[in-house]
Formats: C-alpha cells, structure tokens, sequence
C-alpha cells in the first residue's frame, strides 16, 4: 500500500502523481474484504467465522498503523500528553491516508475519545443512507487496526471500535486502557 | 566518527548495538546501559517545559574521559545512543544531529519493512550498512 507520507517527495494534499495511491488503496481494501469473507463462508459460516476476518482485518491495519505512526510524527515535536496524539491522529494521520482531517474530537477527559467523520472516503463509494449499514462494518475493521496501530507506537494502549448509523458518516470510538 | 551505535526500545532493552573495537565491547555496553538514565532524566525535564522544535534530540549526556554519550529520543519513545570518541578533534553538532537524523530515517525504514516485528531486534541490511559508514574510523 502506498500512502503519501510528510517527508516524503511530495508536499501532503499536492496533486499529480500521488492521485492514484487512494485509488489503489480503496480496491486492495474492497478485495481484502471480499477474499477473507469468501475464504471463510465455506469452513465456517456464522459469527465466529466472520470474527476471525474482521481480527484478520484488524490485525494487518494494526502493523500498517505501527509502521505509520514511526513515520509520520517525524518532523513534528514530542507529544506531551494524549490529547496531542488524538489530535496527530484527527489531522496528520487522517489527513495523509484519506486527504481529509477527522470531523469532530470528542473526549469525556476519562480516556474515551469518539472520533467522528462525516464522510469518510471508503465508505463514501458505497450508497449514502442507511442501506448498506450491515456491510460497512468490514471496511472498518482496517481503519480501526491503523488507528490502535499508530496510537501503540506512541505509547499508548487503547481499543478502538467502529459504529455507523448512517452511510458514509461513522465513528470510531477509542478507550485508553490504563495499564 | 562513532565508536558504539544503540537504538534502545521504548521498554528499555536493546534493539540494536553495535561498537567498533571488539574487545572492548563490554564496557560500551555498560555505557549505553548508565546513559539510559541520564536520558530518561532529560525526558522527564523536558515534559515540564515548553514544547519546542529541538525536543527530539537530546545533545551531549555526559562527558567521560575517552568518550561523550550523546541521546536523541523519537515520538515513538525509541532511544538512540551514540558513543563517540574524545580524541577525536570537535565532531561539530550538527554532524552529530545528521547522524542521528540518518539513523532515525533508516529506523523508519525497518519499522516500514513488513517482515519486520516490532520489538525484535533489527536484523536489516540495510540499516548495518548504514550503521557502518557512520562508524568508519577516520585513522
């Protein structure tokens, strides 16, 4: 997967040649989704199969996001204290995978923070409204894994859950675990 | 140039170490290891004052007689410590700042690598080789 990165060649948000990495990453992700939920109907249908993809899922946006969160907050200064790493996540993050910043940041300041986008890019293809509310969880299994990925290289131990009403806009809740 | 190259992680144990006269390996060791606490100190210190730019790199950690330890802490907590040597006639700060800058462009690397975990100890090439010209003696 190529993701445009700061530090790298071109500035972040610059058109031309970085235009096709979204593209590319949106069918690696629609075909991830398909052949793990393909490979899995014949062995085990039901809950318990659809869990180990969604896990499978989550697993390999966890590494994805590790890697980010090495290499993205390099230029920038250490972060002090959570918000700031929610804060990384809501703009830098967000903004060099999807182009965009995160809609809202809301937090009870007792480590639970809901992260709110209204339109998120991967599920803006899909229909808008509430039909495809039952599918949309397994394109959000990788979001979620990229955001506990890049919080874990910044220290910090959280579990981040997904819920969508309506279609494209979701919400990604995450609880710092206190250790 | 350098004597001993260590990226340590955030949990304190070593990713990566690597000195150049190999008799004395020991003793980097036990240099790296004390200077662990001096930067864990400078971390600490710095929380309470203003964020600034500079934060990442933390200069020169303690001075021996033959040796100076100098730090330089990423975002993700990993430290990396560098031992150069004394004799060696004023290696400027900002050749210690690229070094560091190198070494923390080629850690991102191998973190990237995806057969690479996070945690292990760092096996790459790639980042030996660059291990190796920051550590060329000039003699």
């Amino acid at each position: 997967m190529r993701v445009r990165s700061a530090g790298r060649g071109g500035a972040p948000g610059a058109r031309g040649p970085g235009m096709a990495d979204t593209a590319l990453f949106e069918f690696l992700l629609t075909e991830m989704v398909a052949e793990l939920w393909a490979r899995d109907r014949d062995p085990d249908p039901g809950p318990r199969g659809q869990k180990t993809s969604l896990s499978a899922l989550e697993g390999m946006g966890f590494r994805v996001g590790q890697a980010l969160g090495e290499r993205l907050p390099r230029e920038l200064p250490a972060f002090r204290e959570e918000l700031d790493a929610l804060k990384f996540l809501c703009k830098d993050l967000w903004a060099a995978l999807f182009q965009k910043q995160m809609d809202s940041l809301r937090t009870n300041h007792q480590g639970t923070y809901v992260l709110q986008d209204n339109s998120f890019p991967l599920l803006v293809r899909m229909a808008s409204g509430v039909q495809y509310v039952d599918e949309a969880p397994k394109f959000l299994a990788f979001p979620c894994g990229l955001l506990r990925g890049a919080l874990s290289t910044l220290g910090i131990r959280s579990l981040v859950t997904a819920s969508v009403t309506t279609l494209p806009a979701c919400k990604f809740q995450v609880v710092i675990q206190k250790s | 140039m350098a004597v001993c190259v260590a990226v340590i992680a955030k949990e304190n144990y070593p990713l990566y170490i690597r000195s150049v006269p190999t008799e004395s390996e020991l003793k980097f060791h036990y240099m790296v290891h004390t200077s662990l606490d001096v930067v864990d100190e400078k971390i600490s210190a710095m929380g309470k004052a203003l964020v600034d730019q500079r934060e990442l790199y933390l200069g020169l950690l303690y001075p021996t007689e033959d040796y100076k330890v100098y730090g330089y802490v990423t975002n993700s907590k990993v430290k990396f410590v560098m031992v150069v040597d004394s004799s060696n006639t004023a290696l400027r700060d900002n050749e210690i700042r690229s070094m560091f800058r190198k070494l923390h462009n080629s850690y991102t690397d191998v973190m990237c690598n995806p057969f690479y975990n996070p945690g292990d100890r760092i096996q790459s090439r790639a980042f030996d080789s660059m291990v190796t010209t920051m550590m060329i003696q000039v003699c």
